[in-house]
């Protein structure tokens, strides 16, 4: 069961438990993590899922695909940390992840 | 009933029996034609679809005043349609039919990449949810100043005066307008979408080009002013001051098309939501109850309002090639309609579709924004709107009652109403 931790806009942290496999927006949708909208259900369609990967995992999350790419050339406040993430998906790897959460979903 | 109405009613009837059109279960599914606008004017293209997505959910209709076109109805094939950009084009029309080359001009939700990216970005930050938070309080006044106006206990047209009126003060600050020529610009909204693709036609061509080319002049002499003052985040002084569109005006249609879209796109389609909010919580009395009872139910209910109305039924994409979609064969070229309106009905993901419910769970999934790189741009303008309008229609109001049947626009594209009678009950 990797761990990981949201840490929202102002600072609060939410750090919750959940089983490898799902996205990383599907672990904080259900564990009612507040400021990820995921409007398209994960489909990499609508980034609401935004989220920066702290420096020290980027190496392990993996690559933006092209139609994530093409989705956060949309959103605001975007970083060369940001990812969508429902296109994460969750490995024991990535046990301990940390992400950062922007101020507002767009 | 409009002469475009009365000649579609009659091409219809002379072709079935004379209310066969309006039960498209007895139709031949072959021939369903979901387009045509008198469907939508006469709230009966709900069954047409629920047919659709249960037998022929990727249907073609071979033949229709449009030309052959696909229709996608369910929910999970529309996200597919509208997130494969490479294959499906917005390029150069996104209603199901194409704009004769004379009412032709270029806009970023009619583009593809490159061009829509560019020219996107270098408007987005007028709307961006950091921009909105300064405009919260404006918008507020606002509101009140217009619910505070209103006659109590007296019948009145809620589309006028509240509906066209909130949306109308919204645009003339996202585009820094001036204020007492504000009325110009629903007034121009409506001749730049009164044209033929959308089965919506009763102005004339030479009417429509004359009102178009008095709207480029008003936002030419805006653009000049703008380009000489410091960059400030409106639509006019974004675009002025953009490296990538600071030359529009060098192309007078392509700076007419995009404020075309950026009036329109924030104009049919938010008033269509406040109407819709009314009538949906008038058909549903004990949802405006749970509503008062629980204002905190507010956003989620702006969400569901959104979803319920679908105020653009659908938006069209040009097959770039051959493809296999749900095993059928669509063919480079193809028209392909994602009917955002059905969409939002599917039962396969959500549940009773068919109800409005405030407190629904996941409102926030539904199609009425599309999806992908043209997801609407202004969403988030759209929802402070109605929540900032509902907000304060439950701190004074006991009821927004709807006294008499609403009057429906004639289009497959723009839902909605040009008349709504309420009278308000006070608190
Ligand atoms: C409830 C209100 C609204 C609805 C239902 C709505 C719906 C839509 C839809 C369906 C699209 C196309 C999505 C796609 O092709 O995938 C769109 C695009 C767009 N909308 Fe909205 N809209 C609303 C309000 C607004 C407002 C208030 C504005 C601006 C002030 C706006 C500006 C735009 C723009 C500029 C685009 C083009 C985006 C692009 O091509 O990248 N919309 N909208
Ligand atoms: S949930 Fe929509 S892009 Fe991730």
């Amino acid at each position: 069961m990797p761990k990981i931790t949201f840490i929202e806009f102002d600072g609060t942290a939410h750090e919750v438990d959940v089983p490898a496999g799902g996205s990383v927006m599907e672990a904080a949708v259900s564990n009612n993590v507040p400021g990820i909208d995921a409007d398209c259900g994960g489909a990499c369609a609508c980034a609401t899922c935004h989220v920066f990967v702290n420096e020290a995992w980027m190496d392990k999350v993996g690559e933006r695909g092209d139609m994530e790419q093409s989705m956060l050339d949309f959103a605001e406040n975007v970083r060369t940390t940001s990812r969508l993430s429902c296109q994460i998906v969750l490995t024991d790897e990535l046990d301990g992840l940390v992400v950062d959460m922007p101020e507002a979903q767009h | 009933m409009s002469q475009a109405a009365a000649i579609d009613q009659q091409r219809v009837t002379d072709t079935h029996d004379a209310d066969a059109w309006r039960d498209p279960w007895s139709l031949p599914l072959e021939s369903l034609d979901p387009a045509r606008a008198i469907l939508f004017k006469e709230n009966v293209h709900e069954e047409y679809f629920r047919r659709l997505r249960q037998e022929d959910p990727v249907h073609y209709t071979a033949d229709s005043e449009f030309g052959a076109y696909w229709s996608i109805t369910k929910y999970n094939d529309i996200v597919a349609v509208d997130s494969n950009h490479k294959v499906f084009s917005s390029h150069k029309n996104i209603v199901v039919g194409d704009a004769p080359d004379e009412f032709y001009s270029p806009m970023f939700i009619a583009q593809d990449p490159p061009i829509h990216d560019v020219q996107r970005r270098a408007a987005q930050p007028a709307v961006a949810p950091t921009q909105l938070a300064d405009l919260e309080a404006l918008i507020r006044q606002r509101v009140c100043t217009i619910l505070d106006d209103l006659p109590v206990g007296e019948e009145f047209n809620w589309v006028d005066r509240v509906s066209i009126e909130l949306t109308t003060q919204m645009l003339a600050t996202l585009f820094d307008f001036p204020f007492e020529d504000r009325h110009l610009l629903p007034y121009w909204s409506d001749v730049a979408t009164a044209t033929p693709s959308t089965g919506r036609s009763d102005v004339t061509f030479e009417e429509r080009n004359k009102v178009l080319q008095e709207c480029l002049n008003y936002f030419a002499q805006l653009w000049h002013q703008r380009k000489n003052e410091p960059r400030k985040f409106d639509f006019i002084s974004l675009l002025a001051h953009d490296p990538e569109t600071k030359d529009m005006l060098d192309n007078p249609m392509e700076f007419l098309g995009n404020l075309i879209l950026l009036i329109v796109g924030g104009n049919d389609t938010t008033r269509n939501s406040i109407s819709g909010g009314v009538i949906q919580l008038n058909r549903a009395p004990e949802q405006w109850e749970k509503l008062k009872a629980n204002p905190e139910l507010v956003p989620n209910m702006v969400s569901e309002i959104i979803r319920y109305q679908t105020p653009l039924a659908h938006m069209r994409r040009t097959a770039l090639e051959d493809i296999e979609f749900q095993g059928k064969q669509i063919k480079k070229g193809d028209r392909v309609v994602m009917w955002y309106i059905s969409g939002n009905r599917d039962e396969e993901v959500i549940e009773e579709a068919d109800k409005f419910k405030i407190d629904r769970e996941n409102a926030r999934r539904h199609v009425s924004f599309g999806f992908g790189i043209h997801r609407c741009m202004g969403n988030r303008v759209a929802e402070m709107q109605l929540r900032i309008l509902w907000e304060e229609i439950l701190n004074r109001f006991d009821a927004v009652e709807v006294v008499g049947e609403p009057e429906r626009v004639l289009s497959n594209f723009v839902l909605g109403y040009t008349h709504l009678p309420v009278i308000l009950h006070a608190k």
